[in-house]
């Protein structure tokens, strides 16, 4: 029980696909400029990790390791085709909105990464605990920043009004860079540095270390 | 002895090992079947939903246009909401075609029967669109029975797909009132850019034809000088030049080429 409820929470801050992992940066920037497409997103995603983990994890002990990847990625790529074509056809607007976001799931390294380091050596049950921790790990850091990009950046919420704008007699100035993309990596790098303060143990060694002339005298 | 019992064949592949040529094999044409079988029957069942939704992004683009052309709003109010009236127009003579019903007519769908349709010589395709339908919708806006605005449904291959669009003209058939596009599949971004409201305000006001009848309106890729010039689009240099064949193919002998100088003379005469 307690197992299980660790695959659930882990991907919540401590092994979050986003802060930690930097997976899936870039349906991030690109489709939370509003809180109504970070949260299609968010669905669409949860959708498609969770029904190819589960459906990879049944069928682990019998994927030819020679073709793993290419079959993960059938697999995948056959659920994000359904899933636009179902967007399409009951949320037309929306995903005109996402246009070519939802199809570039395939493309989003945190599904395969968990298809690979998790449903492949792992029961369903597991597999489908580990998808719905890590596609809510993901969907929180987008609405995050979904919510901080549209309230800052049109002063509303889901549509609703929020911030009283100055054009219409408010007293907010909308900040027109948070529809841009690099607003989203700004936000990602405070949500980041915030966690790693919160957690230390999360902070990466350096890859590198530059030589001082110290260094350089030493035998 | 031969075992015949298909379950336990099956039984006989799992048990092998995972690395056995035929297991692969046949997991790899499993998993290749399956997933076909899926998306086409998501394909085949939500086709009547993305026709729809396609539909009425179609009809919602054109009241759109028609609605935010400049003075169309007097216009409109002038002669109440159902001001478009459709005609159905023989592309080859460019006559009025009484005996088709405006509203049950598909072009869509008569362009790709070989009944109502005809193959286009290469040379002069140069929309790419291979077969032309013999008949086409018209929407015209009068005003106190003066036309206002013609507004004809052009088509014509792109970067990687089909662009669908509608072309607005002014009274005097040579002006452009407006030009919108209800249905494309190129690179978003890049091509797809043809779509947004800055480059569309481009067109409206830019010459079709000069004195002598030539067309000459076309998408160039410098700074665009004169009536008959539009700013490209950059990175989109084949998207652009597809909008310029579209035009010129449409505006041709083999679109509405004959059907626009009929409606010409005709107001010449009046």
């Amino acid at each position: 029980m307690k197992q299980s409820l660790k695959y659930l929470t882990d991907p919540l801050i401590k092994t979050n696909p986003i802060t930690l992992q930097i997976l899936g940066i870039c349906s991030a920037l690109a489709v939370t400029t509003s809180l109504s497409t970070a949260l299609t997103m968010s669905g669409a995603l949860s959708v498609v990790l969770i029904l190819s983990n589960i459906t990879i994890s049944s069928i682990r002990k019998h994927i030819p390791t020679s073709i793993r990847l290419i079959i993960q990625i059938t697999i995948i790529a056959s659920l994000v085709i359904v899933m636009d074509m179902f967007l399409r056809a009951f949320a037309f607007d929306m995903s005109k909105r996402l246009s070519i976001f939802v199809g570039l799931i395939v493309t989003n390294c945190m599904v395969l990464g968990r298809a690979e380091a998790f449903a492949r050596q792992n029961p369903v049950w597991p597999s489908f605990l580990d998808a719905l921790g890590n596609s809510l790990g993901y969907s929180m850091i987008l609405l995050i920043v979904g919510a901080i990009r549209e309230l800052f950046g049109a002063g509303t919420l889901l549509g609703f009004q929020i911030l009283p704008l100055i054009e219409n007699g408010g007293w907010f100035q909308p900040l027109r860079l948070m529809y841009l993309a690099p607003s989203a990596f700004f936000i990602l790098g405070f949500l980041i540095w915030i966690i790693r303060i919160w957690r230390p143990e999360q902070i990466e060694k350096p890859e590198f270390h530059i030589l001082t002339p110290d260094d350089a005298r030493k035998p | 002895m031969l075992d015949l019992n298909p379950l336990n064949w099956w039984r006989r592949l799992l048990a092998l090992p995972n690395d056995n040529l035929t297991k692969t094999l046949v997991i790899a044409f499993l998993v290749a079947f399956t997933a076909s079988v899926i998306v086409s029957f998501a394909a085949v069942t939500l086709r009547p939903f993305h026709i729809a939704n396609l539909e009425k992004e179609r009809q919602a683009s054109l009241s759109e246009m028609i609605a935010s052309l400049p003075g169309m709003d007097n216009i409109l109010e002038g002669i109440g909401v159902d001001v478009v009236e459709i005609y159905i127009v023989d592309l080859a003579s460019g006559e009025f075609i009484a005996n088709i019903d405006p509203a049950s007519f598909d072009q869509r769908e008569a362009a790709r029967d070989p009944n109502l349709s005809s193959p286009i010589p290469a040379e002069a395709d140069i929309a790419g669109i291979k077969q032309r339908e013999n008949y086409a919708q018209v929407f015209i806006l009068r005003k106190d029975g003066d036309v206002q605005l013609v507004v004809l449904p052009v088509r014509g291959v792109g970067y990687q797909s089909m662009l669908y669009a509608y072309l607005a003209l002014e009274a005097d058939i040579n002006t452009i009132a407006g030009l919108v596009f209800y249905e494309q599949g190129e690179t978003p971004g890049i091509g797809a850019r043809i779509e947004d409201p800055e480059w569309l305000a481009l067109w409206p006001g830019k010459q079709l034809a000069d004195e002598n009848g030539e067309i000459k309106i076309s998408v160039v890729h410098n700074k665009a000088v004169g009536p008959f010039e539009v700013d490209g689009i950059s990175g989109a240099t084949r998207t652009s030049n597809g909008v310029s064949n579209m035009l010129h193919f449409w505006l041709g002998d083999y679109g509405f080429g004959p059907f626009l100088t009929k409606l010409r003379a005709s107001k010449e005469r009046t």
